[in-house]
């Protein structure tokens, strides 16, 4: 986008007045909205993210609902969750949810990543894995409040969803949102998604026919809100729909570790061996006795 | 418990020494058979793998260049939790054999207590309530007891984290850590005092016996019941032999030299070598 700025007009031969939208700057982060309230669960989005991503299609296990798998795999980043939800009024409703990855902007993957460079997070919020440089020591599996990287036990590293960052690079939407035929997926600047799920949460609260009252949007401000929005039926039960945590949390010791353990405990092991080397040249060594008669004690 | 340790202790001491053997020269003291060398290398060597390949995962952006030992980041991540296991498991096996060894005892709190004295080294002999171990060697062995067992268990949770859960996988991560850098601190120090520190003391792993002058210095109770004798006692004759080979040479060298000055070959500062 920032390439696209050096193309803006800057002025424009014999035209009256200013140049149109001179000057105008579109927000530079972006996001993925998904309103579960009208999300028919038809999974066009799982598949086209399985062939945008050339990832063959995996097995599975029936598991009595219509989840296609139980959670997303390292080459299936995309899972609509299905939860069948009895309502106050006794009525069954379908909570679909598509699950993937968050892009956080306090990812808890980037946070607890040792690796140099396996985890960046770009200006525009998308949080991508670079696996050429991932150790699979997988501690971003456990860093993440999600639960989306995921290991692949045969090359040994950590895969999960890009949002399509290959796509938004070229100024494309995500594959998903391409794919999906009822318009629950909307993508944008993450300003322009956050009104738009505003708009969406307030007409559900305000229907006359079938008002939803708790209705509202899902950006959890704890991991400092997330590139991938929600507007839920129920804001107040995010739980329901496959387990979506209220107040998702970078667990304190990550911080601890990362900032406090790790370079302080090195420094001190390390004074260890400062310590005895220092030692010898100070002390020399203590030798079995009697040792040669030394000549005189020098200072 | 303590007697079926003892027994399967006894046993493979036995087994050991039929695969190897120490020799005992004259003026030495049998201070570790192969059983004990064994275990210890053994520790040794899964430590140190464990170490390097830690080190690479704990931090690769300071110690990535140590990975191609291992094939590789993620092949030292494969690997780092079976070199623990197996430093786990010689440790515990070394426990067993030095148990008896490592009891606490009053000597050792003394010990600890001129633990100043013993850093400084200006008392050149050892206590006399030295045993076996000294009081700095029994605390590390204990310290290394407490921190493989956390290294064990945050170990384990973050091997099998659909096991255990993320919460303990991350409290893991940083005391596994810790424990590893507290043996770390620990190892320079053990290394010093078994090489340059204290001469004389490799070898007692490497050909497991010391000389006695060696074990009179360091640890004079175990002497004394090793060998019967008193380490003080024996700590006198040789400074007494000491001088009096030092006055004969000294003797020797002003009628040579006041003769014939080509027989100044015996050098003024000849090694001890004791009596017995």
């Amino acid at each position: 986008m920032a390439i696209l700025r050096t193309l803006e007009i800057k002025s424009i031969s014999g035209h009256p007045g200013t140049v149109p939208g001179r000057g105008a700057v579109r927000g530079l982060e972006i996001a993925k909205l998904v309103d579960v309230t009208t999300c028919i669960g038809c999974k066009a989005c799982e598949v086209a993210c399985v062939e945008w991503n050339d990832h063959p299609f995996r097995e599975t296990v029936f598991d009595n609902t219509y989840q296609t798998m139980p959670t997303t795999e390292w080459n299936y980043y995309n899972l609509i969750k299905f939860n069948e939800h009895q309502r106050d009024d006794g009525a069954l409703m379908w909570l679909m949810r598509k699950d993937q990855c968050m892009h956080c902007e306090d990812p808890g993957c980037l946070r607890a990543c040792p690796a140099d460079g396996a985890i960046v997070q770009y200006t525009n919020g998308i949080v991508d894995f670079n696996q050429d440089k991932c150790i699979g020591c997988q501690y971003c599996v456990s860093g993440c409040p999600f639960d989306i990287p995921k290991f692949n036990p045969t090359t040994k590293k950590v895969y999960k969803c890009t949002l399509c960052s290959d796509r938004v690079g070229q100024g494309l939407e995500p594959a998903c949102i391409k794919a999906c035929p009822t318009g629950c997926l909307h993508f944008g600047t993450k300003d322009d998604m956050k009104a738009l799920a505003e708009t969406r949460a307030a007409q559900l609260r305000n229907d006359s026919l079938f008002p939803l009252p708790n209705a509202g949007v899902y950006d959890p401000q704890s991991i400092g809100g997330t590139h991938v929005l929600y507007v839920l039926h129920d804001i107040t039960k995010p739980e329901l729909y496959g387990g979506l945590p209220a107040n998702p949390q970078i667990a304190f010791s990550y911080t601890l570790w990362k900032y406090v353990a790790k370079p302080i405990g090195l420094v001190v092991a390390l004074l260890a061996l400062l310590g005895v080397f220092f030692h010898y040249i100070f002390n020399g060594p203590k030798l079995p006795q009697p040792e040669p008669r030394a000549r005189e004690e020098e200072l | 418990m303590t007697t079926s340790v003892e027994r399967f202790d006894e046993k493979a001491r036995r087994e050991f020494g039929k695969l190897g053997h120490t020799t005992v020269h004259e003026g030495e003291l049998l201070r570790h058979p192969v059983y004990t060398r064994f275990l210890h290398w053994t520790v040794a060597i899964f430590f140190f793998l464990g170490l390097l390949s830690g080190l690479a995962i704990y931090s690769p952006w300071l110690f990535n260049w140590l990975t191609p030992l291992f094939g590789g980041g993620p092949m030292a991540r494969l690997l780092h939790p079976w070199f623990g296991l197996m430093f786990v498991i010689a440790y515990l096996l070394q426990f067993l054999n030095w148990l008896s060894l490592m009891r606490w005892t009053r000597g050792d709190k003394e010990w600890m207590r001129h633990l100043k004295d013993y850093v400084k080294g200006e008392q050149k002999l050892e206590p006399e309530y030295v045993g076996f171990f000294n009081g700095g060697q029994k605390l590390q062995f204990w310290e290394i007891i407490v921190g493989a067992g956390v290294l064990l268990i945050s170990g384990l949770c973050m091997w099998l984290p659909e096991l255990f859960g993320r919460l303990a996988v991350a409290i893991g991560y940083v005391l596994h850590d810790i424990s590893a850098l507290i043996m770390l601190f620990g190892i320079w120090i053990h290394i010093y005092l078994s090489t340059v520190g204290q001469p004389g003391t490799l070898q007692s792993m490497t050909r497991g016996v010391v000389t006695r002058s060696w074990a009179w210095t360091h640890h004079p109770a175990w002497y004394r019941e090793r060998t019967g004798r008193d380490p003080r006692e024996d700590y006198q004759r040789a400074v007494e032999g000491q001088a009096g080979r030092r006055r004969a040479a000294e003797a020797r060298q002003s009628d040579a030299s006041a003769a014939e000055p080509e027989s100044e070959q015996l050098p003024k500062n000849a090694p001890v070598t004791s009596d017995k």
